[in-house]
């Protein structure tokens, strides 16, 4: 017998890996092993994660806000974030929703869009995990479309007074900081959309836990309630005007999963190539059937044809030429890739495959929320559709 | 306060380590090697004392191109600068010429006021080159520290022994050897990872150090393995089946064992 080769050493990955690039990796697969493995499961079960104490422990490798510049950020290549989200969501889907929502919507937010007062006051203590940041676009009722958003920021003097509900906000409820994104002029439309600097002890601020959740089970998941949230006018964000400002946040975000939900489909894998060569039946290894190598030839070849994309990704954004449309290519096709391969190790780990003794159900749960936040699937067909034909189909 | 930390590359305990078929030494070029885990507490006790003061760290090895990546490790915890003494005379030495090595090394650094070492290798476990090291640098020698603490031109150590716990004083400069009880090593930060790429590695041959080539090696090792076995693989545990009696049987098991 051959000595077995994981899928990604199958495809040669590292070799496409800075010697840094590959530091950092295993720098993020040390905390996930000594931080993060040892106690996921009754996280997961108990549908309480200890997201302040974490944050603090990921804050010191570097890990919140780690390819952005200064303020006590490391400053990363993209490449290198996309590879940690890569290793944190092949621990959970729910530590790596911690870390995007952090590092690239609400720190993106502030580093790219605040006023250095802004920036001073909240970068430094986000980067250590010593503040936590929520990101509030969507609403109960406008998810792919924010543009209709009901959230409005009205002027009272020199002040900003926010009314309106921001729902599915991950961190909400345990944030020390939300960045609101608020219609100040509906004569204007979207271009009247503006986005502020909330500190959650704001009078008429609350972020009520959402319970009853099937999925990110390891996740802070709340609703944003702004019930006449004064603000002084130095809250606003200066330079992000109309919803340009928070989509490309987003992309920013989806470019991690891009990378992260592999990290998922790769620890199914990995758990279901272990358990095809322990599992015996008819007296030998499923391992050993033609059936079961099929599928892990079929699920190997989609993660390493996700990986080789992902990279192709990540060393655009880094040399400045990735279009959103091409982060909607990655993102498409890696979660639902993703997915499928968690649902197809489910079934060789039969039964123990629901178990919550191995990660894979939690992985295949997980990635169902991943599917539709950050821009559902359909969303990024419209998107791909719209850059192949010219023709925007987003509206009836 | 400048602290020199030696530390050492070793095959990672959780692959299949070996000897070499040819001379009976630790292969460490077929399987995968790191910085000595029981050394990580060595370089963390150093970052703590700098880091609450002054001075720098240095950290020092002896070992093949491999070796290399402990430095590294070292210095993406936060060390400052690394010295990476290699020379293929070197390869088969024993504990004796290592902590000659070593100790001509660290003359050459400079004096540090602490010279600070793991407890033991988590290959050879002899946990004697701390004591050889102090002896040739005439350094006092303050072993298997599991507290350590700097007052003025003293250290201070506990030493946690089956029976009573010493503490043990000793002026500076001095060599220490610390206990995986001593600290929580840190994990290399991103900051830190960057960083450590544009850090100085010095490498010096033996030629560099004055030592000559006659004193070290699988020559003048004062000791050398002769042959190795591996450990046979291991046998099945007896099955009991419990006619009922399950219990019994167990009992008498422990008790033939000696467990109980």
């Amino acid at each position: 017998m051959s000595p077995a080769q994981s899928p990604f050493e199958l495809f040669g990955i590292d070799a496409l890996l800075t010697e840094e690039e590959r530091d950092i990796r295993s720098a993020v697969k040390t905390v996930v092993d000594s931080q993060i493995r040892p106690h996921i499961a009754q996280w997961y079960e108990s549908g309480e994660l200890p997201a302040r104490e974490l944050a603090k422990e990921l804050g010191k490798v570097g890990l919140l806000g780690m390819h952005l510049e200064g303020y006590g950020c490391a400053g990363t290549s993209s490449t290198a974030y996309g590879i940690a989200c890569l290793e944190l969501e092949a621990g959970d889907s729910g530590v790596r929703s911690l870390v995007s929502v952090q590092g690239s919507l609400a720190m993106f937010a502030i580093h790219h869009f605040g006023s250095d007062e802004q920036k001073d006051a909240w970068l430094p203590r986000m980067a250590t995990g010593e503040a936590i940041g929520c990101f509030g676009l969507t609403e109960p009722d406008f998810g792919s479309n924010p543009a209709g958003m009901r959230t409005r920021a009205r002027r009272d003097g020199d002040d900003w007074v926010l009314d309106g509900t921001k729902m599915w906000i991950t961190n909400g409820s345990i944030a020390d900081v939300a960045v609101v994104w608020a219609n100040t002029d509906e004569e204007e439309g979207s271009r009247g959309i503006r986005g502020f600097v909330v500190p959650t002890s704001t009078p008429g601020f609350s972020a009520p836990k959402i319970t009853g959740k099937m999925s990110l089970r390891a996740s802070v998941t709340s609703e944003l309630v702004l019930d006449g949230v004064r603000l002084p006018a130095s809250a606003m964000l200066p330079t992000a005007r109309g919803l340009g400002g928070p989509l490309s946040c987003l992309t920013e975000a989806r470019f991690g999963i891009i990378f992260g939900a592999l990290g998922a489909a790769r620890d199914c894998l990995e758990t279901a190539i272990s358990y095809a060569g322990a599992r015996q039946v008819f007296d030998r290894p499923i391992a050993g059937f033609q059936l079961t190598q099929a599928k892990l030839a079929d699920m190997s070849l989609e993660l390493g044809k996700g990986m080789l994309l992902a990279l192709h990704l990540g060393r655009a954004k880094d040399e400045g030429r990735l279009q959103p449309e091409q982060v909607s290519l990655g993102k498409l096709n890696n979660v639902r890739e993703s997915i499928a391969i968690a649902r197809e190790c489910r079934t060789i780990l039969g039964a123990n495959g629901i178990s919550g003794e191995y990660p894979v159900m939690r992985h295949a749960a997980n990635l169902e929320s991943v599917l539709t936040y950050e821009g559902t699937s359909e969303v990024h067909q419209l998107v791909i559709g719209q850059a192949l034909t010219g023709v925007s189909a987003f509206r009836g | 306060m400048n602290i020199v930390v030696c530390v050492k590359y070793v095959p990672d305990a959780q692959s299949d380590r070996t000897f070499n078929e040819s001379d009976n030494t630790t292969d460490r070029v077929g399987v995968d090697g790191l910085l000595s885990e029981l050394d990580e507490y060595a370089v963390e006790e150093a970052l703590k004392l700098v880091e609450a003061g002054e001075g720098e760290v240095t950290v020092v090895t002896v070992g093949p191109d491999q070796a290399a990546d402990a430095l590294k490790k070292a210095l993406q915890m936060g060390a400052d600068k690394a010295v990476h003494v290699k020379d293929d005379a070197i390869h088969g030495s024993d504990a004796v010429a290592t902590s000659l090595v070593l100790a001509e090394a660290i003359k050459k650094i400079g004096s540090p006021d602490l010279v600070i070492t793991g407890m033991a290798s988590t290959d050879g476990t002899m946990s004697v080159v701390p004591a050889m090291l102090a002896e040739r640098l005439g350094l006092p020698q303050v072993t298997f520290a599991s507290e350590l603490s700097i007052d003025g031109s003293t250290v201070t150590i506990r030493r946690d022994g089956d029976a009573a716990s010493e503490t043990i004083v000793a002026t500076l400069p001095a060599l220490v050897s610390v206990t995986d009880q001593i600290n929580e090593p840190r994990f290399p930060s991103f900051k830190g990872i960057m960083a450590a790429k544009k850090k100085p590695v010095e490498e010096w041959a033996l030629a560099d150090l004055g030592v000559d080539a006659s004193q070290v090696g699988l020559e003048a090792a004062w000791s050398k393995v002769e042959s190795f076995t591996k450990r046979p693989p291991r046998e099945q545990g007896q099955i009991v089946t419990d006619d009922g009696d399950g219990g019994t049987k167990l009992a008498e098991f422990l008790y033939a064992q000696k467990f109980v």
